[in-house]
């Protein structure tokens, strides 16, 4: 069965409290999609990506993920996506080799699946040097480049990315995006928050949020056009002063 | 269950790589052991006595010497004055002051009362009743000789009769404090430490955002409650048979009992902990919270197993609470089995209780524990 949407939000809120973070959000995403998920600091990009992913139950509102939903079925989304944070979240104190093994282990891969994907990672991403290096040993860049593939190792129908390229160098994020294009070329959606304006011309659709409310939602040439701004950047400010 | 396996597989390679935490785990509760074994005492010894002499005879000079003798005074000085003892004793200087009276020698001889004046510092109260024994034990004897020896040159034989017991200690027959000491301090440095390292352990994982990446795979809760915890129950049996191993080569505790029924206890035991541990961790966010909420508890349990005071002395509702401390039922089952030689139904009562308190304590960990917010 070919499913055609792979994310479904539809009047997504959570509250802490008396602050609302997400404000009865709405939007589809496409399967093999990349989609940028837009907005300031503190918009509340994470909140709703964490309904998402299902860490976080929404206050109300529905979504479905991978075809699963977030209020009934976290547990079953979490078999079908990847996810990396903000945070960084590989285990400093292990080698790359040894989080392969731990990430691939409890995603219910096979040690023979761990290996053969150990390999071709190396491969790709010319580990071969660091293979065997602590984790806190590595440069930034590189612990995120590798972050993203130990997010993939299970092949997941979409990926979660928070934040990715945050602080990292220009060449580093342009290879970042390299990547991020190969994982939607393989049919793998990738569900994206920056707050880089030039990244997201990159994706295929792009939602802006401003405090707890999508304001904007659509590719970036459409937005380009109905804001009359040459750049997303552009489209960002007028949005976000109101 | 291969899960598990991947998550014991990294515990352990953390924890063996961080050179830091291994002296933590296995050298510093040895240190603890055989410090506070030696150090932790009840007996008091080196008494300071001091003591006021206004009769000055052979009498009071031999009763003098009784002190002098003992092996618990440390006979320190002749003050010429009470005053001038009263002042010492505020500048800590003696513990004791005996004063003996102008006329003792001319008393005894009549065969008449009388009173020797006796100070104690009892700012301790409990090591001031126990010098009060001794220094009575020492006069009942002074006295016993001295009313014999004027008999003798009276004329009346008439032999005195005294009730003696004589007392059999069982268990601890040289009545050594550390025989009592060393299974109690071996409980409690297998519980500091595995309560402590399971706590922080999962809230380190909090803090630097990894728990977070655990949460969003479809791992289950009891596969990483036990992966987590797994490492830390060996590492407690590791400290159990460092600890057991000290015990008999430096102490020379005796072991009487089945040491496999320690192990069975303590497998027990240890999941209790660790379920403590497990539940704290859940409830905060930084690991100076969970070290903070651990110590309390520690201490609280500690003070309250009967591992430094009788839980017998301690007020009723004092002994209730005792009921729900873990320590308690550790402590003495170590010595049950150790100095004893208690078989498993004599330990059968803490074996229950403390079977019931795992069984909860986990429960309450695998509820606490949420992957959704």
């Amino acid at each position: 069965m070919k499913e055609e949407t792979a994310i479904h939000v539809k009047n997504l809120t959570k509250k802490f409290g008396a602050f609302t973070a997400v404000n009865t959000i709405s939007f589809k995403v496409k399967k093999g999609e990349i989609f940028g998920f837009l907005g300031a600091n503190g918009a509340g990009k994470t909140t709703a990506m964490k309904m998402l992913i299902g860490i976080s139950t929404p206050t109300s509102g529905e979504a479905t993920v991978a075809g699963f939903n977030v209020n009934t079925q976290p547990e079953s989304i979490k078999k079908n996506i990847g996810y990396m944070s903000q945070k960084f979240a590989l285990y400093d104190d292990l080698t790359v080799k040894e989080n392969i093994t731990f990430f691939g282990g409890i995603y219910g891969l096979t040690r023979k699946q761990i290996k053969d994907k150990r390999s071709q990672l190396v491969e790709e991403l010319g580990l071969q040097k660091i293979v065997n290096e602590l984790v806190s040993s590595l440069p930034l860049g590189w612990k995120q480049k590798i972050a993203f593939s130990v997010a993939l190792l299970h092949n997941p129908k979409i990926v979660f990315l928070d934040e990715p390229t945050g602080g990292v160098d220009p060449i580093t994020r342009r290879q970042f995006w390299e990547m991020i294009y190969k994982t939607a070329n393989q049919g793998t959606t990738v569900f994206v928050t920056t707050h880089y304006m030039d990244e997201a011309e990159y994706c295929d659709s792009v939602s802006i949020m401003v405090n707890g409310k999508i304001e904007a939602l659509d590719t970036p040439k459409k937005l380009k056009e109905q804001f009359k701004a040459s750049t997303m950047n552009d489209v960002f400010l007028k949005l976000a002063r109101g | 269950m291969k899960t598990i396996l991947f998550i014991i597989q990294k515990e352990f390679k953390q924890i063996f790589r961080n050179k830091g935490m291994l002296p933590i785990i296995f050298v510093l509760p040895i240190l603890q052991l055989v410090i506070l074994s030696n150090a932790a005492t009840f007996e008091i010894k080196n008494i300071k006595f001091s003591y006021v002499d206004n009769n000055k005879t052979s009498f009071s000079r031999a009763l003098i010497q009784k002190f002098d003798a003992s092996t618990y005074f440390n006979v320190l000085t002749d003050f010429p004055s009470t005053k001038l003892a009263t002042a010492a004793m505020l500048n800590g200087e003696v513990d004791v002051i005996l004063e003996i009276p102008e006329n003792f020698e001319q008393n005894l001889v009549k065969n008449q009362l009388t009173d020797l004046s006796l100070i104690i510092n009892a700012i301790d109260g409990a090591a001031a009743g126990v010098e009060n024994v001794y220094i009575n034990q020492i006069i009942k004897d002074f006295n016993k000789n001295a009313q014999a020896n004027l008999k003798q040159h009276s004329v009346q034989i008439n032999k005195p009769v005294y009730i003696n017991s004589i007392p059999s200690f069982w268990y601890n027959k040289t009545l050594n404090y550390k025989t009592f000491m060393v299974p109690g301090i071996l409980v409690l440095l297998v519980t500091m430490i595995t309560l402590f390292l399971s706590g922080m352990n999962i809230v380190r994982e909090k803090e630097i955002g990894t728990l977070e990446q655990i949460n969003v795979t479809p791992i289950k809760k009891h596969q990483f409650i036990i992966g987590k915890l797994f490492p830390f129950w060996i590492i407690g049996f590791g400290l159990l048979t460092i600890g057991l191993i000290i015990a008999k080569l430096l102490f020379n505790v005796p072991i009487v009992g089945s040491i496999l029924l320690l192990y069975l206890f303590t497998s027990i035991y240890l999941l209790v902990i660790l379920g403590i541990g497990f539940f704290i961790s859940n409830f905060t966010d930084t690991q100076q919270q969970a070290m903070f909420i651990s110590w309390f508890f520690t201490v609280i349990f500690i003070l309250m197993s009967g591992l430094f005071t009788p839980i017998e002395s301690m007020p009723i509702w004092a002994q209730y609470i005792t009921e729900f401390n873990p320590i308690k039922y550790f402590v003495e089952v170590m010595r049950m089995v150790m100095l004893k030689g208690s078989n498993f139904t004599d330990i059968l009562p803490q074996f229950t209780k403390t079977l019931a308190y795992a069984i909860i304590m986990n429960g309450l960990a695998v509820w606490s524990y949420k992957k959704t917010n």
